[in-house]
């Protein structure tokens, strides 16, 4: 009954989040340093899981194509695959789960145990707006960032390929030009936007309705990455069924 | 003034307020006295409209809040200012923008008008060099002064304070609340303080309202405090010998 509240309570957040509006002129700075406390320093993390483990991709495909009359061109086209449908979209997503979205509850989470959260709505501040908001907004721009994930995720394996001796540049940007299916890119980025969504909304939940001190901000910041990561997995399995099948 | 009527309260099962009614006048500091539990802060809160109470009403100028407008409670919260128990100053910005916030946030005025309303009240307060520090580089009764500015910043018609003196030394906690009762003279409003300091209680308790388990067991004056024979307010306000001793003095002469 507990969970079932709790999704209507997420719901009605959601609805007053686009209630009252904060004044533009005090948002726009919310957001300015929302998109660079979650997007820019996020890119630092994204670029270098996402070089190594490019690379790591491409090295494991080498290693496994065993068979002499299978064509090099394979481990570049494994990789681009592997990082455009799952790796940038999907897994950069759960990272970013556990990086912005304990940092979202937390900071959220201590305003509530501070009692900053109650002094906003003695002022009359519509405080879902002005704390969420500026979020969904600064999230709005990951697609950015998952952008530069497939980038460097296929730098990564072109690097780990070429580099490891395992076959030649060409090769490799043959497999990554090979068969390239452009509603593959539109679908990841279908799945981004959702995933950006919940970035943003779930770990505020979790910050919003906490109770308790101190000790309790860290558990739900825990609590937080868990259910978005849930999110993430299921709603991941779902645009993939609706979109792919 | 605020009146309120026979308000009750109950959390799981369990009830907090139990049909407490009373009057808060205006220029005058009122405050709600009881031990740890005794459902004070929620009192408070419900004054405040942040808990819904199960039964009764609260009335602002005899406006009942429940049946006000969106626009009409709109107004109502500009009218208030609310100090709390642990300042709720905002981490991220600086004493001053922490003042200026409810003005920039409720008005239209200019910056520059802001920042002039803002640094009255920080003179006001006798906050001095602070306005650039961050709410973490100033002391307790600091942050409690930045606190009573930001309340005040907007010319409140209600200011209500949880706990003001709370963790701060006796003389400062002294010095808060002269400043409270000042303000209160100085802007004609009406001032709700919820403490449990037996020193905020001689000082500045010109309305004192006594809630024992949830219920309102007394209510009166500073000087009805002396005399009054009620055993649930008096095993409270005289807890310690040296407020034995000060009432019989005070009831020797």
């Amino acid at each position: 009954m507990k969970f079932l509240a709790n999704i209507g309570k997420y719901f009605l957040m959601l609805q007053s989040v686009f209630g009252k509006f904060t004044k533009w002129k005090i948002l726009k700075q919310l957001i300015l340093k929302d998109i660079d406390v979650l997007i820019i320093g996020s890119l630092g993390i994204v670029s270098f899981i996402s070089f190594f483990v490019g690379g790591v991709v491409a090295i494991q495909t080498a290693l496994n194509l065993e068979n002499p009359l299978l064509p090099k061109n394979l481990i570049g086209f494994a990789t681009r695959q592997s990082v455009i449908l799952e790796f940038a979209p999907t897994f950069i997503s759960i990272i970013m789960a556990g990086k912005v979205g304990s940092y979202i509850t937390s900071s959220i989470g201590t305003m509530r145990v501070t009692e900053q959260i109650d002094a906003l709505e003695v002022m009359g501040i519509n405080t879902f707006n002005y704390l969420i908001f500026p979020k969904i907004i600064a999230l709005s721009l990951y697609p950015l960032v998952i952008c530069t994930s497939m980038f460097l995720g296929i730098f990564g394996g072109y690097i780990g390929c070429v580099y490891g001796g395992f076959s030649s540049s060409g090769e490799f940007i043959e497999g990554i030009q090979m068969d390239l299916i452009p509603f593959h890119v539109t679908y990841a980025f279908i799945k981004t936007a959702f995933f950006s969504f919940i970035l943003a909304t779930v770990p505020s939940f979790h910050g919003y309705f906490m109770t308790g001190g101190a000790l309790e901000v860290g558990k739900a910041s825990t609590i937080s990455f868990v259910w978005t990561s849930v999110v993430i997995i299921l709603l991941n399995y779902l645009i993939t069924q609706l979109l792919l099948t | 003034m605020i009146k309120v009527k026979n308000i009750s309260k109950t959390f799981d099962d369990t009830p907090v307020l139990e049909g407490i009614s009373t009057i808060f006048d205006k220029g005058k500091t009122n405050l709600i006295i009881g031990q740890s539990g005794s459902g004070k802060t929620v009192f408070l809160k419900c004054l405040l409209g942040l808990i819904k109470t199960d039964k009764g009403h609260i009335e602002f100028e005899n406006k009942v809040f429940d049946s006000m407008s969106a626009k009409e409670r709109s107004i109502l919260r500009q009218e208030i200012g609310m100090v709390f128990q642990g300042s709720a100053l905002f981490d991220s910005m600086t004493v001053e923008q922490n003042i200026m916030f409810p003005m920039q946030m409720l008005t239209n005025s200019e910056e520059n008008e802001v920042r002039d309303r803002a640094n009255q009240v920080i003179k006001r307060v006798n906050l001095v060099n602070a306005n650039e520090k961050f709410p973490d580089e100033i002391s307790g009764g600091m942050k409690k002064r930045v606190a009573i500015a930001r309340a005040i910043v907007m010319n409140p018609k209600y200011l209500f304070c949880d706990e003001p003196n709370s963790g701060l030394d006796p003389k400062t906690a002294i010095l808060i609340d002269n400043l409270i009762q000042e303000i209160t003279k100085e802007y004609d409003i009406t001032t709700v303080i919820n403490t449990h300091d037996m020193n905020s209680v001689m000082e500045i308790g010109e309305k004192i309202v006594f809630l024992k388990n949830g219920v309102k067991a007394w209510e009166g004056t500073k000087k009805d405090i002396f005399n009054t024979d009620n055993a649930a307010v008096s095993s409270f306000v005289y807890s310690s010998d040296l407020f034995k001793k000060v009432r019989e003095m005070y009831l020797k002469n």
